[in-house]
């Protein structure tokens, strides 16, 4: 265990950080999936894509250059080795293939991949910008939220509810209690976060699932 | 031929029931200046094409807030709570396209294409009322293309001849849109002489500028 206590969304990045490959291009939802790259072990860099135009996003830095902004419109950084581009580009780069992950937050997963996260009926409806290019075009789609809604309910789901993002696009799940790995068969547990049981996570959890080998073998 | 023009002369373009594109990510990249000509321009009934309605009291958000717009297509319209008001109420429609999707419909509108096919959005509501094509055994959406009669642009610098430069991430739409509308007017901050911008630098090329407006008075 660490000495240090993590909240839920920092014990979600962590584990999603561990996803990352060197050198792989990344493009970060806003909110949780932003921090990720603090939990990035010394020797994996990864490149991040901004959908607004550019790759090498880096944090703010010194002066604020009301021209330079993140996905989110916040004051943002270019690193060395960045190039901009316009928009066009930018979707070229996230729906050819040529972005490796992208880190999403979700309303609703369920055990067919599919993803709901731009809008709520009657309640809340932003667009969805850049994200359904993003999750048909990523080579690898990783859903990192809270593994229920305020109200306590499941947000992995057999069927979703809400309009999709996209269909089938989701690889893995990552929540606060597990891992889910999303597969031609439905879901499969993973993992199980330090101190959660397997009798939470079934609890927790709507949709069915299978139980991973090493899970099992624990 | 003379391609400067002042704001009062922006002004005047504009006339009730215009489709008008402008460039910007969340403001960054919009021409707040021809923003601002367009609203003491008095027109109503737009159509404004964007990537998202800004804010309030900045980007294009004041033409929404000003009630200025009959027609929005975004791709988000989430941090001007005035748009999503006016869309519930039935005071505004509104069209969302994927950003990607946005991107390429104003690309084909601009470069003589019938249309893109993408397969982002197949098996969403984005998919609804539009044709589905499976190329080698993949299912694409038909997306039709985009224009406008004006685009409003943003660049950091011209030269005379309507040669642009963008600068960090408010290049975004505007070579984009720089394709796809009968007029284009484009806001800098500086204008400099035919020759003083190096071709290799030039990001836009100036046969598609018709007007430039210098932001703060030019010459």
């Amino acid at each position: 265990m660490v000495s240090t206590q993590l909240n839920s969304k920092q014990i979600i990045a962590a584990r999603v950080a561990k996803e990352m490959k060197d050198g792989d291009v990344v493009n970060l939802g806003i909110g949780l999936p932003t921090m990720v790259p603090s939990f990035l072990p010394p020797n994996v860099n990864v490149i991040l894509q901004s959908e607004n135009g550019y790759i090498g996003l880096g944090p703010l830095d010194g002066e604020v250059d009301p021209d330079l902004v993140n996905a989110g419109g916040q004051p943002a950084s270019i690193l060395p080795g960045g190039a901009f581009f316009d928009s066009l580009f930018s979707f070229e780069l996230i729906r050819g293939g040529h972005v490796d992950v992208t880190v999403l937050g979700g309303l609703e997963v369920d055990a067919e991949g599919n993803l709901a996260n731009w809008m709520v009926p009657g309640k809340m409806i932003p667009g969805m910008g850049g994200a359904m290019d993003l999750v048909t075009g990523a080579k690898k789609v990783i859903v990192a939220m809270e593994h229920t809604a305020k109200n306590g309910s499941s947000k992995i789901l057999e069927e979703c509810r809400l309009p999709l993002t996209g269909k089938g696009v989701v690889d893995l799940i990552v929540t606060e209690l597990a891992v889910f790995r999303v597969t031609d068969e439905g879901l499969v547990l993973e993992e199980l976060q330090d101190g959660i049981d397997l009798k939470t996570v079934e609890e927790k959890t709507e949709a069915s699932f299978k139980i991973s080998q090493a899970i099992l073998e624990n | 031929m003379d391609k400067i023009i002042s704001k009062e002369e922006v002004s005047s373009i504009f006339k009730d029931g215009m489709t008008i594109m402008a460039g910007g990510f969340m403001g960054v990249g919009t021409p707040q200046g021809l923003v601002s000509a367009m609203l003491e321009a008095e027109v109503k009934d737009i159509t404004l094409i964007v990537n998202d309605t800004a804010f309030i009291e900045s980007g294009v958000g004041p033409l929404i807030s000003n009630g200025r717009v009959k027609k929005v297509i975004a791709s988000h319209i989430g941090t001007n709570p005035e748009t999503g008001r006016q869309m519930i109420a039935g005071e505004l429609d509104v069209e969302l396209v994927p950003q990607g999707t946005l991107a390429e419909r104003v690309r084909a509108g601009g470069s003589g294409l019938g249309g893109v096919l993408t397969p982002t959005g197949v098996g969403t509501v984005v998919e609804e009322g539009k044709e589905k094509i499976t190329v080698d055994g993949r299912e694409f959406l038909l997306e039709k293309p985009l224009r406008a009669e004006v685009a409003l642009l943003k660049a950091y610098k011209a030269d005379k001849a309507g040669n642009l430069i963008y600068h960090r991430s408010a290049r975004n739409f505007n070579p984009l849109m720089a394709l796809a509308a009968d007029l284009v007017i484009v806001q800098v901050e500086q204008v400099v002489e035919i020759g003083e911008i190096d071709p290799d630098e030039v990001m836009t090329p100036g046969i598609l500028v018709d007007k430039i407006f210098v932001q703060g008075g030019c010459c």
